[in-house]
């Protein structure tokens, strides 16, 4: 089942009077949007429409997820047919919830590096969900406001010819006997409120583990509902884009024999943990795996899951490598990862989401930046008189992600 | 933070859900809890089947604490 | 024409030329000038001066190192006023491999780093038993294994102090420094997702591959001795998951939690919604915030005491938030939060974590 994923590219974004895409510029009607909206989703209260661009002296503060507009063309299930992707562009949904979540996003300056969304055109909600909502409610408006907008979008790529078609079907490559065969494991946060993620529209916390193809993930299989510490935070947008899917496709047929991904989840009572690694030890196996290259989401709890997914499969005779970020200290000096066990001997380290940052005054900001000093990372005093804050790396969108977006590493000194 | 009491000379019994980091980390008498986001409680069961349970935890910490250990001891 | 750089060279007898092991009990002394390996250092370099050599024995420095440092710091001290000059910068050995020369420079170099505030950095190959003791906290240069590699070594030494003059940060693979233990960010030239794959298929065709993150082992504690009699004790909570009054009076962080707080349990017979709150961000509040006694446990604990079960629910409890939180910074609230309860007479302590 081959899956080609459509690449429109997107050169500026603009609010304008229609929605439509007219040479590479894509214009957006905030009003046929904010409709649109209001009628996809119940329980918002008021709704905010921004243009942010890379270079611009923009911060864009609590934002709660990122997703890349998608239309699907042809095929009914999620990783077949053919679907077109807004490239160069992004949704970004920020907005209250419950207030010790979601990030920072600089466009310019020294945070705009540690986060890759300052290289995309983004189209800003700020979403205010009604009060009267419990905070699960209010997790959902934004979640799916932020969806609805970025479907609302993906919808201009129908008549559009893509500028590039990527094919991803990696069963059609003839692969060597001597190449390794190599599984792509993807662990999904599912732990509540604000730790959830979404896999096919269900809940990650159950159906999980489970085999799927390498498009899964590029079709928009997984959808985050995840805000614990933006550092390493999977948004929809990571998943979309998987690195190492990408990394390991790039290499397939040539130095390595992808097999498949298997999804697994990260509970939050120790039988289940245990549960879920033993069963994705065991679907891994059963894929005839060799290796293994092991992501994750989030840290402290999440490190017994990867350590019990390490041993389970090292145990099994399949090698592993993982990548983890490090919480060693604003010094640096202290133990970055709250588990150890002595089979995890191959780690890939995405960096220390406790150093410290200082990013400059801004002329523009969006979002509840009021709300900065208590986001995970930030500290009372994050907010400098001159305009500028300082933070951890852990508040910056996507700084430390450990399915490896970027080139972020540690070392010691 | 357990171990530097117990340095102190204070036994410690620690509840927590995720045994391994405990284990790991090197915390001597460990009770294990229910979940991350209510060790000593579930949401799930009626009020009073709640507090039981958190009593008998409360009861597991402190056996804990009259046992003479070793070594890191689960106490369930 | 600007002053030369004023080094303070540490040597021991032999380098010093006062003889060799049969003077290793020779006590500290202050000789001026270069001496030995310091005239080396001062052709190599002729911005550098060398303001005065301090010479110990092996076994006088390396036995009672604490002693040889404070008597050093006392002298160059007395030095420095009687002078009306201070030194710039001190560099020890190098040492090689010898391993009493090596832990005596670490211990030199550690002494008069803190009490006189000069920065100071040692030579010695890495496996001297005195780079082992001292790295963590002394800048310590990376030497061959012996005197062959002295010119080698004190070109090091120099860069390296340089460098530390300067205050720019010294990197084990540019600078030959030894690692001190500590994380620090770098860019590397691929993303994390190519370079897990470049490692895992290394290590699946045996070729040779560099962790990026060895795990440390975690140090241990000998176990209190138990409670004699639970039911006359007097119990302490504590948590490390959040539970504060409601409106966080504290402004305890999310995460990466800068202190921990005491608060008062007394009159309270349970924790309520309209009472307290959580201030973790690392799990879903909900439940906690619904009701706090699922995580701090003052409602059935309560019960126990009434019930004659325990003695007393100490009347303060303690509490953190756990979550991205170093474990340097927990080891302080550990030790601090450890010294209250003992001067408070607690006996015992259960901690909550989430």
């Amino acid at each position: 089942m081959a899956f080609e994923l459509g690449h429109v590219g997107v050169e500026r974004l603009e609010l304008g009077r229609r929605t439509e895409l007219v040479a590479s510029t894509l214009q957006v009607e905030a009003d046929a949007l904010r409709a649109h909206l209001s009628h996809e989703v119940e329980g918002i209260r008021s709704l905010q429409v921004h243009v942010a661009r890379p270079g611009e002296s923009t911060r864009i503060a609590c934002v709660k997820d990122v997703i890349e507009p998608r239309l699907k063309m042809r095929g009914g299930r999620i990783g077949e047919g053919r679907t077109h992707a807004l490239a160069n562009v992004a949704v970004v949904s920020c907005g209250q919830i419950v207030g010790f979540q979601e990030g920072l996003i600089d466009m310019s300056g020294p945070g705009a590096a540690h986060t890759p969304f300052s290289r995309l055109s983004l189209l800003v909600l700020e979403v205010d969900a009604a009060p009267e909502l419990d905070a699960h409610r209010r997790e959902r408006v934004v979640r799916e406001a932020g969806l609805a907008a970025a479907a609302f979008l993906g919808r201009v790529g129908a008549g559009v010819e893509p500028d590039r078609i990527e094919r991803v079907a990696p069963e059609e490559t003839a692969c060597g006997g001597d190449l390794p065969r190599v599984v792509y494991v993807a662990m999904l946060l599912s732990q509540g409120l604000l730790h959830d993620n979404w896999v096919e529209g269900r809940n990650a916390r159950e159906g999980l583990p489970r085999s799927v193809n390498p498009a899964f993930l590029l079709d928009g299989g997984v959808v985050s509902g995840n805000c614990v510490s933006a550092c390493d935070k999977n948004t929809t947008w990571h998943h979309q884009n998987d690195a190492v899917v990408r990394a390991l496709l790039a290499r397939h047929g040539s130095e390595l024999d992808f097999e498949g991904v298997v999804l697994t989840n990260a509970p939050t009572r120790l039988a289940e943990k245990e549960a879920s690694a033993h069963a994705a030890a065991a679907l891994v196996s059963e894929l005839g795996a060799h290796g293994a290259v092991l992501a994750k989401e989030g840290f402290g709890n999440p490190d017994a899951d990867l350590m019990l997914l390490i041993r389970g499969l090292e145990g099994a005779g399949i090698r592993a490598v993982a990548l983890t970020d490090e919480f060693a200290g604003a010094d640096g000096a202290s133990q970055s990862l709250a588990d150890a066990t002595p089979e995890a001997d191959a780690l890939v380290s995405v960096g220390n989401a406790n150093a410290r940052v200082v990013l400059p005054p801004v002329q523009r900001t969006l979002g509840p930046m009021e709300s900065v000093p208590r986001l995970a990372g930030a500290f009372a005093e994050s907010l400098r008189p001159d305009g500028g804050v300082e933070v951890e790396l852990q508040t910056l969108l996507g700084s430390t992600n450990q399915i490896g977006f970027e080139r972020l590493t540690c070392r010691e000194v | 933070m357990s171990k530097e009491i117990e340095r102190a000379g204070l036994p410690v019994a620690h509840v927590c859900s995720i045994v391994p980091i405990s284990k790991t980390v090197g915390a001597n008498r460990i009770v294990p809890s229910v979940a991350i986001p209510h060790p000593l409680g579930d949401p799930g069961k009626p009020p009073a089947e709640e507090r039981a349970l958190r009593r008998r935890l409360l009861e597991t910490a402190l056996r804990a604490l009259a046992t003479a250990v070793e070594k890191q001891t689960i106490f369930e | 024409m600007a002053r030369k750089l004023r080094l303070v060279h540490y040597v021991n007898q032999f380098f010093g030329g006062f003889g060799g092991e049969e003077e290793a009990d020779l006590p500290p002394r202050l000789e001026e000038g270069a001496r030995g390996p310091g005239r080396l250092l001062e052709t190599l370099a002729p911005d550098v001066e060398v303001w005065v050599t301090v010479v110990c024995g092996d076994n006088y420095a390396a036995q009672q190192p604490e002693r040889a440092a404070e008597e050093i710091c006392a002298a160059l001290a007395a030095r420095e006023k009687s002078r009306g000059e201070r030194p710039d910068l001190l560099l020890a050995g190098p040492a090689f491999g010898a391993g009493r020369y090596g832990l005596a420079c670490g211990a030199v170099c550690r002494g008069v780093r803190e009490r006189l505030g000069i920065p100071a950095l040692a030579g010695m190959h890495p496996d001297n038993p005195g780079a082992d003791a001292h790295r963590r906290e002394v800048v310590v240069v990376g030497t061959a294994a012996d005197v062959m590699g002295m010119r080698d070594a004190l070109e090091a030494m120099l860069r390296a102090g340089r460098k530390l003059l300067q205050g720019e940060a010294l990197d084990p693979q540019r600078d030959g420094t030894l690692p001190q233990g500590r994380r620090r960010n770098v860019e590397a030239e691929k993303t994390g997702a190519e370079r897990a794959v470049a490692m895992l298929l290394a290590k699946l065709r045996g070729e040779p591959f560099v962790t990026e993150y060895r795990l440390p082992v975690f140090d241990r504690v000998a176990p209190a001795p138990p409670l004699d009699d639970p039911a006359s004790a007097t119990i302490a909570l504590v948590t490390s998951g959040g539970i504060v009054p409601r409106g966080n009076p504290d402004r305890i962080e999310a995460a990466s939690a800068s202190k921990f707080a005491a608060y008062s349990l007394q009159g309270l017979d349970g924790l309520t919604a309209q009472t307290h709150q959580t201030a973790h961000g690392g799990y879903d509040p909900t439940f906690a915030n619904a009701d706090p006694n699922r995580v701090l446990p003052v409602d059935e604990m309560r019960v126990l005491e009434r019930a004659g079960r325990i003695g007393r629910l100490h009347e303060r409890y303690y509490v953190t938030v756990g979550n991205g939180t170093s474990v340097e910074q927990a080891r302080r609230f550990g030790r601090e939060i450890a010294a209250r309860l003992v001067a408070d007479g607690v006996q015992a302590v259960i901690l909550t974590s989430t």
